[in-house]
Formats: C-alpha cells, sequence, structure tokens
C-alpha cells in the first residue's frame, strides 16, 4: 500500500475508524444512555465527509491496483448516500428513542453499511464489488429486525436476509462466470475482451447473472418480491433508510459495472435493463393501487421509481446516466420529505400506518398537509414540482437511445401511479371525519418536510446545481 | 522409485482408502477419526507440491478445529444410524441412478476439458521467484489485496454487532459471579476450622 492509494480510499478509511470508534466509547460507557449522542456525532461526520467529497476531490484515481476508483461519479453518489444516511438518522432519532429502539449499535451499523456503499459505488472489480454490497447488505439486514420483539420486523429481517443472500448467490454465479471467460476480475480487464459490438456467449450469461444480482438490490421486478415485505416490517426509520441510500449506491454500482466492464455492448445490456425497468414500472404503479398500508404503499412507489431510474440507463449514453443520477438525486429529496411525514404519523403516541388516518388532516393541520400534498405531486410527477423534470430527462433520454415503446410505457404508468397519490391527496382534504392523528412532530422532521417540500417547488428553476455536477459524473463514467 | 515419488504414493494411498472408510464404517466417530486421516495425508499432498502452508492451515483449522466439532457434535446428537442403514437402502437404487449421471456428465465434462497453456507450469510452482509459498500468499493477501481484507474484517464486525444486537438480552434478577468480592472474601470470616473427633461427629 502506498500514500497513493490511502489517501485515495481516506474518506472510507474514516469513516470506518469513526464506526469502530464509536463501538468501543459505546460498549466501553454503559449502554444505551449514549446512542443519542452517538447518532448527532454520526450525522455530523457524515454532512462533513459528504462536504469533503463534494468540494475536495477532483479528477479520477486509482487505488489498490484498480479495486477502488475514485472518480467525480463515485464523488457524486457517495455524497447523495453520506447526505441521504445522515438526514434519515437525524430524523430517525426522535422515533427509534420514544419506541426504545435507540440502541448505541444503530447509528453504527448505519454507517458501516455506508462505507460499504461507499465501497460499492467506487468498485473497479468484482471482487471489491461483492466485498461492498456485502458489507452494506449485512449491516441492513441487522437493523431490518432491529425491533426484535415484533414478529413482523423479525420477519422482515429474515425474510431480506434469505432472499439477499439468494441474490448474492446469484451475483456471484454470474461473477464467476464473467470471470471464466474474461480470464480478470477487473473491470478494465473485462472490456478489453469485450471487443465492439462482441460478446461471447459465456460473458453474457455472466453479465446477465450480474444484473439480476443488483436488480435485487434495486427492488426491480421480477426480483421485488421482498420489498413490501420488508418495508412493512422494518421499524419506520429504517424504511426510510431502505428506500434512499441504498438505491442510490446500488444504481450507481449497475451503472458502474455497466459502463465499466460493459460499456462496448450498450445494445446487450440496454434490453436486460430496459425489460426490468419496463415491468418494474408497471408492476409497482398497478400493485400499489390496492394498498392501504402508507409503508407497503411506498415500497411499490419505489419500485415504480427504480423503474424510471433504470429506464435513463436503458439509453446507454451519457445523457442517459446524467438523467438517472438527477432522477435518483430527485427521489432522495423527495423521499426523506415523505419518509418525514410517515414518522409523524401517530394516534395515541402509538404509529399509523394506515392511509385512512389521514382523513381530513388537511382541516387540522394546513401546513404539513401542504407539504405533502406538493411531495406527492412531485412524486406523482405533476408538472410544476421537481418530480416532473426527474420523469422528464429519463424519458428524453429513452427516446434518445431509441427505446421509445418504453418511454411510452412509462408515461403511461405514470399516470396509473398518480391514482394512488392523488388518493391520499383526496384523503387528506376531502377525506370522511376520522379520529384524528396526534398533532405532535418533533423540529427535525419539521423541518425536513418543508424542506423537502420547498426544495421541490424551487428547485425548478435551476435544480440547485445538481445538473452540472450529474453531467460531470456522467462524462467521467462514459468514455 | 525415488522418496518423492514413495511419499507421494503413499500419502495418496492412504488418503484414497481412507476416504473410503470415512464412507462405510459402521460407527460414526471412526468415520471421524478417518476423516481426520485422510486430512493429514492430503496435508502431506500439499507439502509435497511445495504448498506448505495450506498444508498447515490444513492440519490446523481441518483438523484442529472442524474435525473435533464433527467429533464432539457426533458423539453429543443422539442419532440412532442403524435405523438411517434402514433407510439407506431403501433410497440406494436412486442414489445409485443419480450417481451413474453425474459420473457420465463429469466423463462428457472431462473429455471437452481443455487446460490454458500457462496452466500446467503454474502448478508446478506454488511460489514466484524468490519467494517461499507463504511469503507469496502473504504478499497476496496483505499487499495485494489488502483493501478486500480489511473489508472482510469490517464485515466480519458487522455480523459480530449483528448476532450481540439481535441475540443478547440483559436479564435482570440473575445471579452473576462477582469475581472483585469473590477475590475480597476474607478466610477468616468465612471459614471455620473444627477438630473433629473420630467416631463422634459435630
Amino acid at each position: 500500500m502506498t500514500a497513493s492509494d490511502f489517501s485515495t480510499v481516506l474518506p472510507e478509511f474514516l469513516l470506518s475508524i469513526f464506526a469502530m470508534a464509536a463501538l468501543l466509547v459505546g460498549v466501553w460507557f454503559g449502554k444505551d444512555k449514549l446512542a443519542s449522542t452517538l447518532l448527532w456525532a454520526t450525522c455530523a461526520v457524515m454532512l462533513v465527509l459528504a462536504a469533503w467529497i463534494g468540494l475536495g476531490g477532483s479528477g479520477t484515481h486509482q487505488a489498490f491496483g484498480g479495486l477502488f476508483i475514485d472518480d467525480a461519479f463515485a464523488r457524486f453518489a457517495k455524497v447523495l448516500v453520506l447526505i441521504a444516511a445522515a438526514l434519515i438518522l437525524a430524523m430517525s432519532a426522535d422515533y427509534m428513542e420514544r419506541r426504545g429502539l435507540l440502541r448505541f449499535e444503530f447509528p453504527i451499523l448505519i454507517t458501516l453499511s455506508v462505507v460499504g456503499m461507499m465501497m460499492m459505488v467506487s468498485a473497479g472489480n468484482l471482487m471489491s464489488l461483492y466485498m461492498g454490497l456485502e458489507l452494506q447488505s449485512l449491516a441492513l439486514y441487522i437493523v431490518a429486525a432491529l425491533r426484535r420483539d415484533s414478529e413482523k420486523s423479525s420477519e422482515a429481517g429474515l425474510k431480506y436476509f434469505v432472499l439477499g443472500a439468494l441474490s448474492s448467490g446469484i451475483l456471484l454465479y454470474g461473477a464467476s462466470l464473467t470471470y471464466g471467460f474474461a480470464g480478470t476480475t477487473q473491470f478494465a480487464g473485462i472490456i478489453e475482451v469485450v471487443k465492439a459490438g462482441q460478446l461471447p456467449m459465456g460473458l453474457l450469461f455472466g453479465m446477465v447473472f450480474l444484473i439480476a444480482g443488483l436488480a435485487f438490490k434495486v427492488s426491480a421486478v421480477p426480483f421485488h418480491m421482498w420489498t413490501p415485505d420488508v418495508y412493512e416490517g422494518s421499524p419506520t426509520p429504517v424504511t426510510a433508510f431502505f428506500s434512499t441510500a441504498p438505491k442510490v449506491a446500488a444504481m450507481a454500482l449497475i451503472a458502474r459495472l455497466m459502463f465499466d466492464a460493459f460499456g462496448q455492448v450498450p445494445g446487450e445490456w440496454g434490453q436486460v435493463i430496459g425489460l426490468l425497468a419496463g415491468l418494474s414500472m408497471i408492476w409497482g404503479s398497478f400493485a400499489a393501487i390496492s394498498q392501504r398500508n402508507i409503508k407497503r404503499l411506498m415500497a411499490y412507489s419505489s419500485i415504480t421509481h427504480m423503474g424510471f431510474a433504470l429506464l435513463g440507463l436503458t439509453a446507454g449514453t451519457v445523457f442517459g446516466v446524467q438523467a438517472m443520477l438527477t432522477y435518483m438525486a430527485i427521489y432522495v429529496t423527495m423521499n426523506v420529505g415523505v419518509f418525514a411525514f410517515i414518522l409523524s404519523m401517530e394516534r395515541d403516541g402509538q404509529p399509523v400506518t394506515d392511509i385512512k388516518s389521514l382523513n381530513l388532516y388537511a382541516s387540522r393541520e394546513p401546513t404539513k398537509a401542504l407539504a405533502m400534498m406538493i411531495l406527492l405531486f412531485s412524486l406523482a410527477g405533476v408538472p410544476p414540482m421537481l418530480g416532473f423534470f426527474a420523469k422528464y430527462a429519463v424519458l428524453t433520454a429513452a427516446i434518445q437511445g431509441g427505446y421509445i415503446w418504453l418511454a411510452l410505457l412509462g408515461v403511461l404508468t405514470s399516470v396509473v401511479a398518480a391514482f394512488y397519490y392523488i388518493r391520499i391527496i383526496y384523503f387528506m382534504y376531502f377525506g370522511k371525519e376520522v379520529e384524528p392523528l396526534d398533532h405532535r412532530m418533533p423540529a427535525v422532521q419539521w423541518g425536513l418536510l418543508v424542506a423537502s417540500a420547498l426544495v421541490t417547488v424551487f428547485g425548478v428553476f435551476n435544480l440547485f446545481g445538481i445538473e452540472g455536477a450529474a453531467q460531470a459524473a456522467a462524462a467521467a463514467l462514459v468514455n | 522409485m525415488t522418496v518423492f515419488a514413495f511419499a507421494f504414493y503413499l500419502f495418496a494411498i492412504v488418503a484414497v482408502v481412507a476416504g473410503f472408510m470415512v464412507v462405510i464404517s459402521k460407527n460414526p466417530v471412526h468415520s471421524v477419526l478417518w476423516l481426520i486421516l485422510t486430512f493429514l495425508s492430503a496435508a502431506g499432498l500439499f507439502v509435497l507440491l511445495g504448498a506448505e502452508f495450506v498444508a498447515m492451515l490444513l492440519i490446523i483449522v481441518y483438523v484442529g478445529a472442524v474435525a473435533v466439532l464433527f467429533l464432539f457434535v457426533v458423539m453429543m446428537l443422539d442419532v440412532d444410524f442403524s435405523a438411517l442403514k434402514g433407510e439407506l437402502a431403501r433410497y440406494m437404487p436412486l442414489g445409485l441412478l443419480v450417481a451413474v449421471i453425474m459420473l457420465v456428465q463429469l466423463g462428457v465434462a472431462l473429455g471437452a476439458w481443455k487446460t490454458a497453456d500457462m496452466a500446467q507450469s503454474l502448478r508446478m510452482s506454488p511460489m514466484p521467484d524468490g519467494m517461499t509459498n507463504t511469503e507469496a500468499l502473504g504478499m497476496l493477501i496483505y499487499d495485494k489485496y489488502l483493501y478486500l481484507f480489511q473489508t472482510a474484517g469490517l464485515i466480519l464486525l458487522v455480523a459480530m454487532i449483528g448476532a450481540i444486537l439481535l441475540t443478547l438480552r440483559h436479564r435482570t434478577n440473575v445471579k452473576r459471579q462477582n469475581v472483585i468480592a469473590q477475590m475480597h472474601r476474607d478466610p477468616a470470616k468465612t471459614m471455620e476450622l473444627v477438630d473433629v473427633k473420630p467416631g463422634q461427629g459435630l
């Protein structure tokens, strides 16, 4: 290991050191009294790292003989992952504390899974890809089962673990086929073997298996079956985490693998990813119609949104990657706000997840209802909100890439998906009288909900400069 | 016959015979003991290949830990092996069929097998120039793939945290050993020496 290797992985190194130090502190100084302090410290560290990576990094560096790549693409995804994780942690503090779930291991596990995600988006080798993926998944399995006295939470953890292990198996099978036929696990070496427009049969199989394994992680149909149950059973802050940071990391990893290792044959993987995108959009929007539980509904919503993000990748162009990155950034922003709202849904101090409980919510809480309405319209992709521009970008990319039928499908399914978002708005504004929800909402959650709604409205002017960063990131990946 | 060839045939024959005995032994404890002999012979074969590190690993990990664990499990589990043997006879035809199919498949695969040009020479030299096998492995694990090695460590750490977080419960009303209190007990206060006369009792 040389000094330059070390300085390239410094952010990941510092974050893991922080996690281990926090673990020592937590174990040494009595149990869970420090949990809240550790949680806020973790938020601060993540935000500082995000600022450091976002503002300080430049150029493309490789470390450990190509195992680790630090480029503009990786930095974009890392900043997004770190900010998402920090915000979710910040809004979960109150919820976890009052349910007695705020164990000091919670922020540490989230930190370690974020380290895994940062390794994933920087992977330059099938081995480092797998190690990063496994680090983040293993931590996520544990936090899914965090509420261990609840049957649903244990079920969620176990289900996620078993299906996650299956997906890891599929991924490894694909990796071994790829290694066998390419003779190397290095992305840079695989792309040498894949001569322009020609993909050996064995590598094609390996690639499809790799995509299938990764599709589990972004919960793309037909590899989505774990999503609703895990989203429903996990504690709500964990659900919020699942639907943001890991999705960004897995999506970035798919893009990285496709362009760095199979960049010569965009047509071959374009159709596979296009199929996943189409099925996700259809199934995510139709299956959500019958859902009454807002967490399950958000699960299907995330499936639909992942379909749209994959649509951007399908095109296989620089603009497609840029559209996908912008989409993920906007998706994370909206989800942070929506989950801040869901976390505050309580009646007599007990969490409520039935969407019927939101009946006539607007008459009691006009501000929160307005913010939620903006976010839901944005998720549905209604024009003046940010969500529309995200969808517009990926649809444009798909049309430019020649996938017009997929773009049409995207427009149609987003109309269907709009139905269940608007139904919540209908309940909030015109529903029947029901027993009201609690008024209480912690300042952090309120702040994030309102901030997220404001960003969705005012972001339309210049997207807060995300566009330029996404463009640079996409250009760094595709060359 | 050179010493090398003699050693090879010795280890190879012992390994095959012991492996066979693992399967046909009536007593499961004997099976485990035969398994240990198989491991030891395989370790000998590794030494002959020049892969002394793997040989030591085999002895320390497989013989020292895994096989002994097997032994414990076999001795502790109350399994009626004669009943299992009875089951075996029932499934024998199906098992044989599967075995034959697998043998044919293996034959087909081996018939079409082509090794890479370098494979033969690579296999003959498990150590690069000027380096022992152990050194070469160390260079790979702790130098070239240090990043992966450390990540593996993190993954194991997460597994450990998870196992503790999900299963550890601090029970109340449980009597625990207090080592400090034990050490500070004063024998003079808690122990009494009584001189008992024979045949009288206390």
